[in-house]
């Protein structure tokens, strides 16, 4: 038997979290061969000690009228990050995938030139040889300077786990949606801004022009006009027609509907009017940069400037940054979603996936969650999955409810309303850049060695590696045929019609080369949220019907094309926008389209919420593979306790500011409520989304609260009583002299202190002056000081007072008064021999354990005849013996784990029948029990 | 009981003096309040407390404001702002006649010299008289005769309109602190150590005013009188600060009863240094009565006394049952006794024959006070003397109420909800049974979910 101060003995290697853990001398014939990667900080499951970079990242290229596609900034924006990887070659590839019907232009039977709000294309592309697998997002800015005045740019999110983009393409995708409609928000204000000065200039210009004709006029009356005058007289038309097509540009900038702009969760109507004060705080500080605070209005302060006759559009005139083109209070908020949107797919798949399982299931216990769950933490993530995920299917419904919900006739309507916006493609615009393009490419795609590919692929995905060629396009999200959702991979050879394969094909029409390949598409607004959707105007989104027929889902669509096909297309590289390009591989495309598809790269089935994910698939796809589990990358923020946090904030100030917060917070174990306010304080004034990182740092808090339980636990026999104290809601005092100590141990404890609502546990970290009856009413875990000087008697006077409404922890003297504790539950809940040596492992025991205890107070709570009788003739006492019964034979309590039940179900009562939970505090409940002393 | 935190050092004053007083420990398996919401809306001494209905309660105090609270949540209804000092005296008011809407209304006065007449259902001020020479410091409502009277230095007496009918002249400068009516359209006035009796003269056919007349005074007592109750049809009861308890007859004002010294410590009871504390005059002054049928219970000093007015002598008593003063007593209809006291707790007694706590154990503060023999020879001495049976009576403590932090003015029952207290720490405490405050969260929780639409009933 081991008993209690043994295990004390052993439980020191819990240090190994603070210090530098010590390799335990073992004898030469035990120890196991260090793996190789060991010292580069890898686990042996790392999938990415393959790849050329050390953990996920967001990139950010253009392509360069000038030069070509390029890399802008990655984030975070650190060289460890991305290591060798090569940015500028996987620029080109991922530039190289977009369909964007992006065009400004004179598009047939319109005198001026038009400006579309193309949407976003959003396209899966993996890059084996690299080992990196990207998911990239399409956008397009407008810049007056730039050729067609549009200037493209994408992000891409690139890792390298496959999976990982494949399963979280519907969350990348809205994510980045919200990112890039903030930048076109502020391009689109800057546009305008430009606009207004260009047209400022042109008028000016004309002004001057007229004045110097009219000068000419009257300088010769003969009757015929000079040469010169023909030339100012044809000057000054170009001007006025600049001047017609220029508020014409303004005109359809403006009228993009506001509309649109509110639905964008980021930019939403009280960003921007944030965004106005916080703009106009900038003008005070780089007046040049940013725009105006008043939406699309000049700023009166600017001097008109003559524009000359001939301004051509030079190739050395420096380009516009990123920045400049989107104003920069919409850029650093843009970079500021990024940088969330790092944080939020930090680590492994699987840890994502369990998260988003765990998100699920708190949604559907929301009448139980408020009393364990660490919402400080959950809540906002929750928050946004709920506005910008399409609702998903309740888990554990039939999937067939998701069948219904994409009747396939819609199909082809919107297949039609799709085709006549490719249409709209132009040629011309782009043909210089396809050739420059097509250089670059070449030469890089020469240094392949198609072999290496099959390593990194799935098995699923041979298929489309037999391609030989180093980037596979796993999918996009336009022209996605809709398919039946069955779990039957068979089902999903349904044949399409001519009518959809041409329209695919269409779209297709820049991925038939070599090296890429198209695995899927669909539309780009399958991922916004129905309300969302509504509110677009048809005018401008033309694959609105698009959208409606797929909710809810995207569906990947196995890869197709046969590798011959791929190559026998090298020649139409030289012109990947081009209409007759895409038409020319209609044949090829639907031909392989119309191959039964027997290797999906995903069964459907997952589409209908996370839950519904049968875990023996993972087992499948990982057969002869890495192995996905990687216990390191399991929790996110371990990447923050070695390196601290990198610089992946681009906008230091303010990131730093919150960051900070957070950092002290966690240093001193703060209470949540002061934690939540300090990074709300440093934060929340300019962009909610920033205040993300409490996300990883909560995640901190709970392992060193878990390890700190754990040592409790270990360390102090008597912990079973405190703990059902604190299960029943009789307020736990600690007390001690050392804040740092007593404070360590209240937020240890604090995760068995049910809530009273979902905003903040009732606990204090540390208070210093005498207890008052309000305490014990608000605070249910109160770290106490012990204060030597006779003033320190008041304190404790008080405490014994009110010793019938707590239990005293006496942290100096290693004693515990508090009442007889004779339960299971907690022995089961905190056992100190327990198997369990981390303390995010036993964070997420206590939390399951929890869980259960809430399932039965939830139960025992809303159970009708256990509270009331169930006819007018029983008494009291038949109810009280039948609630007694159902504790006892029902759910298994003996003891005082009943009190724990009763507790909890009457916080549930008044948190379900309260108007507005949390409002108040609930009723202080305490029992005439004795209480006993413990000792060490 | 925390002494172990204390650890040796200094022992703070209330746990290091032996006390005679009787504790009980914390295991109160009879004391029903298991639940606590604390009310906090004073910002200084809560005095009064006043039932306005079933589920209403007003509280009033030294900031000078009145907040009206639902007893059932706990949620504060209304807050009256009007008074712009202590408040002194509270009372409810019968509503208008005339008035068509039956709101309730209270009248309260104040340091400031005003009485408002207020309307508890919307916080308005019907009315507000600031025409007094001096704080009036109680307040009485005949219904039968439709005025009410206010006394201070003066008595004045004031029709439901709060026009001034008639006053008297100046009685004393210390004023009026009691007052009670007594058949007759008389009312008796505490003005110091006398009992003033005034007749209230109604409008006849010769005279169209009213009139107040003084038409006796009563000088039995030796001190001022603290406290002046009416008992029943036939007697009230006055205390006074050096102990003595006086019954009278209502009709005819004579001395029914006296008792003088009763508490007083006898000397064959009591060791001398109880002697000496409870001859301090402020431990038996008396400060507060209650009463029921049989039998009238005084707070005198820090001690309990119950005294039966048929055998006219006290059945049951204890001297020490709180740590200072107690300040207000109240029986509940189960022969329970609640006391509160300026020691901060309130105090759960039931009235139990004697014979009974023989067969039971006796709690062990019990014998600190009396010692075991002597209660037995105590005991049946008046057995023999009186012949008439009837036992005398012990009271047992059964649970108390811990929660304020200073003195406990007052409280105010509630059938249906529970206790309510009010202490010189500025909250008010609503105490309650938990168990059927359970069942009523149950209750409605299931209504919310039938409203819902979300509870079904197995088959």
């Amino acid at each position: 038997m081991i008993s209690a101060p043994d295990v004390v003995a052993f439980t020191k290697e819990e240090e190994y979290e603070e210090e530098p853990y010590n390799e335990p001398a073992l004898p030469e014939e035990y120890s196991v061969p260090l793996f190789p990667f060991a010292s580069q900080g890898a686990n042996p499951w790392s999938k990415l000690s393959g790849a050329k970079f050390s953990r996920d990242f967001i990139l950010i290229s253009e392509f360069s009228e000038q030069v070509g596609p390029q890399p802008l900034l990655t984030i975070p924006n650190d060289t460890k990050v991305f290591g060798t990887f090569d940015l500028n070659y996987f620029s080109l590839r991922i530039m190289s995938v977009d369909y964007q019907a992006s065009f400004v232009g004179h598009p047939p039977g319109s005198a001026y030139p038009k400006l579309n709000f193309v949407e976003d294309s959003k396209v899966v592309l993996g890059d084996s040889k690299e080992g990196a697998f990207a998911y990239v997002h399409h956008l397009t800015l407008y810049d007056l300077e730039a050729r067609g005045f549009v200037r493209p740019f994408c992000m891409a999110y690139i890792s390298a786990d496959q999976h990982k983009i494949m399963q979280q393409f519907q969350e990348l995708s809205a994510e980045f949606s919200k990112a890039s409609e903030c930048l076109k928000t502020g391009n689109r204000k800057a546009f305008a801004g430009e606009l207004e000065k260009k047209l400022k200039d042109l008028d000016y210009t004309r002004t001057v022009l007229h004045t110097e004709t009219e000068i000419q006029k009257k300088a010769n009356d003969k009757g015929f006009y000079s040469s010169q005058a023909i030339e100012k007289a044809n000057e000054l038309a170009s001007v006025e027609k600049s001047i017609i097509e220029h508020q014409d540009l303004l005109k359809q900038i403006r009228s993009y509907p506001h509309r649109k702009l509110k639905g964008s969760p980021l930019c939403s109507g009280e960003t921007e009017h944030t965004q106005d004060q916080a703009s106009q705080a900038a003008t005070t500080s780089n007046p040049d940069e940013s725009a105006d605070p008043d939406l699309y209005t000049c700023r009166p302060a600017y001097t008109p400037k003559l524009i000359k006759a001939k301004s051509t559009k030079c190739f050395d005139k420096k380009l516009k940054t990123l920045e400049e083109l989107c104003d920069t209070e919409y850029f650093t908020q843009t970079l500021a979603q990024l940088s969330h949107i790092e944080h939020m797919f930090r680590g492994d798949l699987c840890y994502l996936l369990t998260s988003q399982i765990d998100r699920e299931l708190l949604k559907q216990q929301h009448i139980t969650n408020f009393l364990f769950e660490d919402f400080a933490e959950v809540d906002d993530r929750v928050a946004e999955k709920e506005e910008s995920a399409p609702p998903r299917p309740v888990p554990g419904r039939p999937p067939s409810r998701s069948l219904e919900e994409c009747p396939i006739p819609q199909v082809l309507i919107s297949v039609g309303s799709y085709k006549s916006s490719v249409e709209s493609v132009p040629i011309k615009m782009e043909q210089e850049l396809g050739d420059e393009y097509r250089e670059a490419e070449v030469t890089e795609v020469s240094s392949f060695d198609p072999q290496e590919n099959l390593d990194f692929l799935d098995t699923d995905m041979k298929g489309s590696i037999s391609s030989g060629e180093s980037i596979e396009v796993l999918g996009t999200e336009k022209s996605t045929p809709v398919l039946p959702k069955s779990d039957s991979q068979t089902s999903l050879t349904v044949p399409l019609s001519p009518q959809v394969v041409r329209s695919k094909a269409v779209s297709h029409r820049t991925i038939s080369e070599d090296s890429i390949e198209v695995l899927s598409t669909c539309p780009s607004e399958a991922l916004i949220p129905d309300d969302f959707k509504a509110s677009y105007p048809s005018a401008i989104n033309e694959e609105e019907s698009y959208a409606d027929d797929s909710e809810g889902a995207i569906h990947f669509q196995a890869s197709v094309s046969p590798p011959e096909l791929g190559e026998a297309e090298e020649g139409s590289l030289e012109n990947p926008l081009s209409q007759i390009d895409s038409s020319c591989c209609i044949g090829k495309e639907s031909d392989s389209l119309r191959v039964p598809l027997s290797t999906p790269a995903h069964t459907p089935s997952e589409r209908d919420g996370v839950v519904s994910i049968p875990p023996q698939r993972c087992m499948q796809k990982d057969q002869g593979f890495h192995v996905d589990f990687a216990v390191e990358n399991a929790s996110p923020s371990r990447d923050n306790s070695s390196e601290g946090f990198p610089a992946d904030e681009l906008d230091p100030n303010r990131l730093l500011a919150s960051r900070d917060a957070s950092k002290t917070s966690l240093d001193n174990c703060s209470d949540t409520t002061s934690n939540m306010s300090s990074v709300a304080s440093t934060s929340s004034d300019r962009t909610p989304s920033s205040a993300h990182p409490t996300g990883p740092s909560s995640e901190r808090h709970k392992k060193r609260a878990g390890q700190n339980a754990l040592k409790f636990i270990r360390q102090y026999p008597f912990a079973h009583p405190a703990i059902y104290s604190l299960l029943s809601g009789r307020t736990l005092v600690v007390l001690g002299e050392d804040e740092a100590i007593v404070r360590k141990l209240v937020t240890a404890l604090s995760i068995f202190v049910p809530s009273h609502s979902r905003f903040a546990k009732p606990v204090k970290h540390w208070v210093s002056s005498p207890l008052h009856i309000m305490d014990f009413q608000k605070w249910k875990l109160i770290g106490l000081q012990r204060v030597a000087s006779p003033a320190g008697a008041g304190t404790l006077h008080a405490l014994s007072r009110y010793s019938r409404y707590t239990s005293v922890l006496d942290l100096d003297n290693k004693a515990l008064r508090c009442p007889l504790y004779r339960g299971t539950l907690v022995p089961r809940l905190a056992d100190h021999r327990t198997q369990i040596k981390r303390g995010s492992t036993y964070y997420l025991h206590v939390q399951s354990m929890l869980t259960q205890l809430c399932s039965k107070a939830f139960l025992y709570a809303f159970c009708h005849h256990l509270h009331l009788p169930a006819h007018d003739k029983e008494t009291k006492e038949v109810v009280a013996s039948r609630q007694a019964s159902f504790l006892k034979l029902n759910l298994g309590l003996v003891n005082e784990d009943v009190k724990v039940v009763q507790y909890l179900a009457e916080l549930l009562k008044l948190h379900y029948t309260q108007e507005a939970p949390g409002t108040s505090h609930p009723t202080l409940r305490f029992d005439y029990v004795p209480s006993f002393l413990y000792k060490i | 009981m925390l002494r172990w935190l204390i650890g040796g050092g200094r022992e703070p004053q209330g746990l290091a003096e032996k006390s005679p007083l009787q504790t009980i420990g914390e295991e109160q398996t009879q004391n029903p309040y298991t639940e606590l919401l604390v009310l906090k809306a004073h910002h200084d001494i809560v005095r009064f407390l006043v039932q306005l209905d079933e589920y209403r309660f007003a509280s009033a105090g030294d900031d000078g404001i009145v907040v009206v609270w639902n007893a059932q949540t706990g949620e504060k209804l209304l807050e009256l702002n009007g008074h712009s000092q202590k408040i002194t005296a509270l009372i409810t008011f019968p509503s208008l006649e005339a008035c068509e809407e039956k709101n309730q209304l209270i009248l309260t006065t104040s340091a400031d010299r005003t009485v408002i007449l207020w309307d508890c259902d919307t916080g308005r001020q019907v009315r507000k008289v600031s025409c007094f020479q001096s704080t009036v410091k109680c307040l009485i409502v005949l219904q039968r005769l439709n005025v009410w009277l206010s006394g201070g230095n003066d008595l004045c007496v004031w029709n439901q309109k709060l026009d001034l009918l008639c006053k008297t002249s100046h009685l004393s400068d210390t004023g009026i602190s009691a007052l009670i009516e007594i058949p007759k359209n008389c009312v008796v006035a505490a003005v110091g150590k006398e009992l003033i009796i005034f007749r209230l003269v109604a409008p006849t056919e010769e005279s169209l005013e009213w009139n107040i007349l003084e038409i006796k005074r009563l000088l039995d007592h030796q001190d001022n009188i603290l406290s002046l109750v009416n008992v029943n049809d036939v007697s009230f009861v006055t205390g006074s600060h050096v102990g003595e308890m006086i019954i009278w007859d209502i009709l005819d004002w004579t001395v029914q009863a006296c008792e003088c010294n009763f508490w007083d410590p006898s000397p064959q009871l009591d060791t001398q240094q109880e002697i000496k504390l409870c001859q301090k005059p402020n431990d038996i002054s008396i400060h507060h009565f209650t009463w029921d049928e049989e039998n009238v219970f005084a707070a005198v000093g820090r001690g309990l006394y119950v005294y039966n007015l048929h055998m006219k002598r006290v059945i049951a008593c204890q001297k020490c049952a709180h740590d200072s003063n107690v300040l207000h007593i109240a029986k509940l209809p189960n022969r329970q006794l609640i006391s509160c006291s300026e020691d901060g707790s309130v105090r759960i007694w039931e009235l139990r024959e004697k014979q009974q706590l023989a067969a039971e154990p006796v709690p062990t503060g019990f014998f600190n006070m009396w010692g075991f023999g002597r209660v037995n020879k105590q005991a049946s001495q008046p057995v023999k003397k009186q012949q008439e049976n009837a036992p005398p009576c012990s009271l047992e403590l059964i649970g108390d109420l811990i929660g304020h932090s200073s003195s406990v003015e007052m409280f105010l029952y509630f059938e249906d909800h529970g206790l309510v207290t009010c202490s010189a720490d500025h909250l008010i405490i609503l105490w309650k049974n938990g168990e059927r405050e359970s069942g009523l969260r149950s209750l409605k929780l299931f209504q919310k979910l039938e409203e819902n639409g979300d509870l079904y009933l197995a088959v």
